[in-house]
């Protein structure tokens, strides 16, 4: 089959004069990727500190003070109210005005001047377990410093000046994401999303549209081929695909500060690899729906999995056996590895090619696919 | 080659629905032929078989000397085809979409801009190039949707429903626009449910649910296939003269035409003034009767009734 090229430039090009003419798609393209960055780059945050927290100090010494200001001074908690019952805690946390609270038994000082072992008890609004989760170890880390602290200088009074050596002594280093901002997880998430969403989105109705308004007809009764429509189908939003990135990319790095680390002609390889899947996936869908409300569901019905699943928001780690298995046949799974891999690690190819390999191979087959059912007559 | 178009017993069944019933006829080369028929009586289908939009149930049909199942593509090439809804690009101008479908025609990048004049001229669209194809009327709407379909030069133009939607005058204006192709030797093949729009053409094929009722030209099909002659009443009290009508035995049809009734009798000079008695007897007041000649409505209102005659006697045995 010899495809003519006139025919295809035919195509893309009235393409790019429909999207150009039409406000509300320029609209999609250009703010899609400017809005969810900003709303996933601030809003989505988990990072937890400066927690409110309530006090409930009964205890009277200074060794309750020195332990209260080494939580405020964590930057992890902030000590909002001081309060003078168990049930105001109650209220507060019930509120929803803290999420914390601390109660300092009334021995605390006494036991702590005696050498014998102090309580304080620690509690956490648990709705939220992440949250609750991150609020738990930040006050275990505190604690733990604290009574180390505590410990030492015990010791070191008995044994008259001599410092005190630690049995264990873990020196943690965070590499890639030193501070361990979540702003560098999501931001190279963010950017597959984003150009899995907008050129599935866009290329799923490009044929439906046409077949809602009856040029899809007209169209197959000339002799374009099957492969020279689809071509020129998708190469425009190839284009797009292409230009987003670039935005998302350009607000990644400018605004939000994530550098590239890997090499940038690498990752527009592995974009282009996978925007051919996004492509095929969304003509697929074109193919199969007869009207653009059924492609929008349809859409939907996949980007949602795709969200959940490929370890964008949620650590494919923590998922069960059968949901990890399942992740694995989504390619965004893949394209998120590599984008964290080329933006954050700065790794190349090395260690790259089987997600290469997988995303080549699905982009392929999908497209064949979609190619396979679209005819060129309509029953 | 005589034919454009040959079809031998085509038939399309949707499920148990039958759209087309055993249609056989010819079209030759050069000549207007009009599909005329009620919607929904099989029209449309029959011109998506013929290019190879849809794949026939049973029978064969050949369009330009191509199997219209094994071949479409080579089809595809050498005609022209406008489907019921002008189907444009409603974002793109009026130059945009004729270029468009000259690209995807491949039309010789030498005697584009020629043709694109000539489609211009001939649609009446010069001066409105850049118009935005959705703010133009029916009317142009329509003359750009021919003029995207025959950019190509093509030898066999069909034409669904072209007329459809469209007032009056454009209609007039639009069939000016078949007849200019007919004269430069292009085949047409338009569907049509406006019975005036079939009176100038060469040929008629008529269809009803799906069984193709007669095929001639206007003259013969008045001529022949009409089983009596007609006699036009202009009176007060239509519905009522009309039952009154129905109830003599020498009366084989009576239907309201227009402002009078239209009656089939055999001898229009013999029961001409028995009629009047009738009337007059009955309380009507009669303004004008007189033996007229068939128009195409009544051959077809008379072949439709005769089918179903047929019909209902095929299903009592």
């Amino acid at each position: 089959m010899k495809l003519n090229f006139r025919r295809i430039i035919a195509i893309i090009n009235k393409e790019f004069i429909q999207i150009r003419r039409d406000p509300r798609t320029i609209a999609l393209i250009l703010m899609m990727p400017i809005m969810q960055l900003l709303l996933f780059g601030y809003a989505v945050s988990n990072n937890v500190d400066h927690v409110p927290t309530a006090v409930l100090n009964l205890d009277i010494g200074s060794q309750s003070r020195k332990l209260l200001s080494s939580f405020s001074n964590s930057q992890y908690f902030d000590l909002d109210y001081y309060v003078k019952s168990i049930d105001d805690v109650q209220k507060l946390v019930d509120k929803g005005a803290v999420k914390a609270g601390i109660i300092i038994p009334p021995d605390y000082s006494e036991n702590i001047a005696r050498g014998k072992t102090a309580q304080i008890q620690l509690v956490v609004d648990g709705t939220d377990p992440t949250t609750a989760q991150v609020i738990l170890s930040s006050a275990g880390s505190i604690t733990q410093v604290y009574s180390t602290e505590i410990v030492s200088q015990k010791i070191q009074t008995l044994t008259q000046g001599r410092k005190l050596s630690g049995v264990l002594d873990i020196r943690p280093r965070v590499w890639y994401n030193p501070d361990m901002d979540s702003v560098y997880f999501n931001i190279p998430g963010l950017i597959g999303i984003i150009l899995q969403n907008i050129t599935l989105m866009l290329t799923s109705f490009a044929l439906v549209r046409e077949r809602e308004r009856g040029t899809l007809e007209q169209l197959i009764v000339t002799p374009i081929k099957k492969m020279e429509l689809m071509i020129g189908k998708i190469v425009p939003y190839i284009i797009i695909g292409f230009v987003d990135l670039i935005l998302a990319v350009a607000i990644g790095t400018l605004w939000f500060k994530v550098p590239i680390t890997g090499n940038i002609l690498l990752l527009f390889a592995f974009s282009i690899m996978f925007l051919l899947g996004a492509l095929g996936v969304g003509l697929f869908i074109s193919t199969i729906s007869n009207t653009q409300l059924q492609a929008m569901q349809l859409s939907m019905f996949l980007i949602m999995p795709n969200i959940l699943l490929s370890g964008f928001m949620f650590p494919r780690d923590a998922m069960p056996k059968v949901i990890y298995m399942l992740s694995n046949f989504i390619p965004l799974t893949y394209f998120l590895k590599v984008l964290r891999g080329i933006i954050l690690k700065g790794v190349g190819i090395e260690y790259l090619w089987p997600e290469f390999m997988i995303l080549v191979v699905f982009g392929v087959g999908v497209l064949v696919l979609a190619a396979g059912k679209f005819q060129k007559r309509i029953g | 080659m005589e034919y454009a178009i040959e079809i031998e017993n085509l038939t399309k069944k949707f499920g148990n629905f039958t759209a087309v019933n055993n249609v056989s006829f010819n079209v030759k080369k050069g000549e207007i032929f009009v599909f005329l028929g009620p919607n929904g009586s099989g029209k449309t289908t029959v011109i998506r078989m013929l290019i190879g939009l849809l794949t026939p149930t049973s029978g064969l049909g050949r369009v330009l000397d191509f199997d219209i199942v094994k071949n479409p593509e080579q089809i595809r090439l050498n005609i022209g085809y406008m489907s019921q809804k002008f189907s444009l690009y409603d974002e793109l101008t009026v130059e945009e979409n004729l270029d468009f479908y000259a690209g995807v025609y491949l039309v010789p990048k030498d005697v584009l801009q020629q043709r694109k004049r000539e489609i211009l001229e001939m649609a009446d669209l010069v001066g409105r190039e850049n118009s935005i194809t959705a703010t133009l009327s029916g009317g142009w709407k329509q003359r750009l949707a021919l003029g995207c379909a025959i950019i190509h030069n093509p030898k066999l133009v069909f034409l669904d429903e072209p007329t459809g939607g469209v007032d009056p005058v454009a209609r007039r204006q639009f069939w000016d626009l078949i007849y200019r192709l007919s004269e430069n030797g292009v085949t047409v093949m338009v569907t049509t449910h406006y019975m005036d729009e079939a009176e100038h053409c060469n040929t008629i094929g008529f269809i009803h649910y799906g069984n193709l009722l007669a095929v001639d030209t206007p003259e013969n099909l008045k001529k022949n296939q009409m089983k009596g002659q007609i006699i036009e009443i202009k009176c007060d009290k239509l519905m009522e003269s009309l039952e009154l009508l129905k109830t003599v035995d020498f009366v084989k049809d009576a239907a309201v035409y227009g402002q009078g009734l239209h009656i089939v009798v055999d001898d229009a000079k013999r029961y001409l003034v028995t009629l009047a008695d009738i009337l007059k007897s009955g309380g009507v007041k009669v303004a004008n009767i007189k033996h007229v000649n068939p128009s195409l409505e009544d051959v077809f209102v008379f072949l439709v009734e005769n089918e179903s005659r047929k019909q209902f006697i095929r299903e009592m045995m």
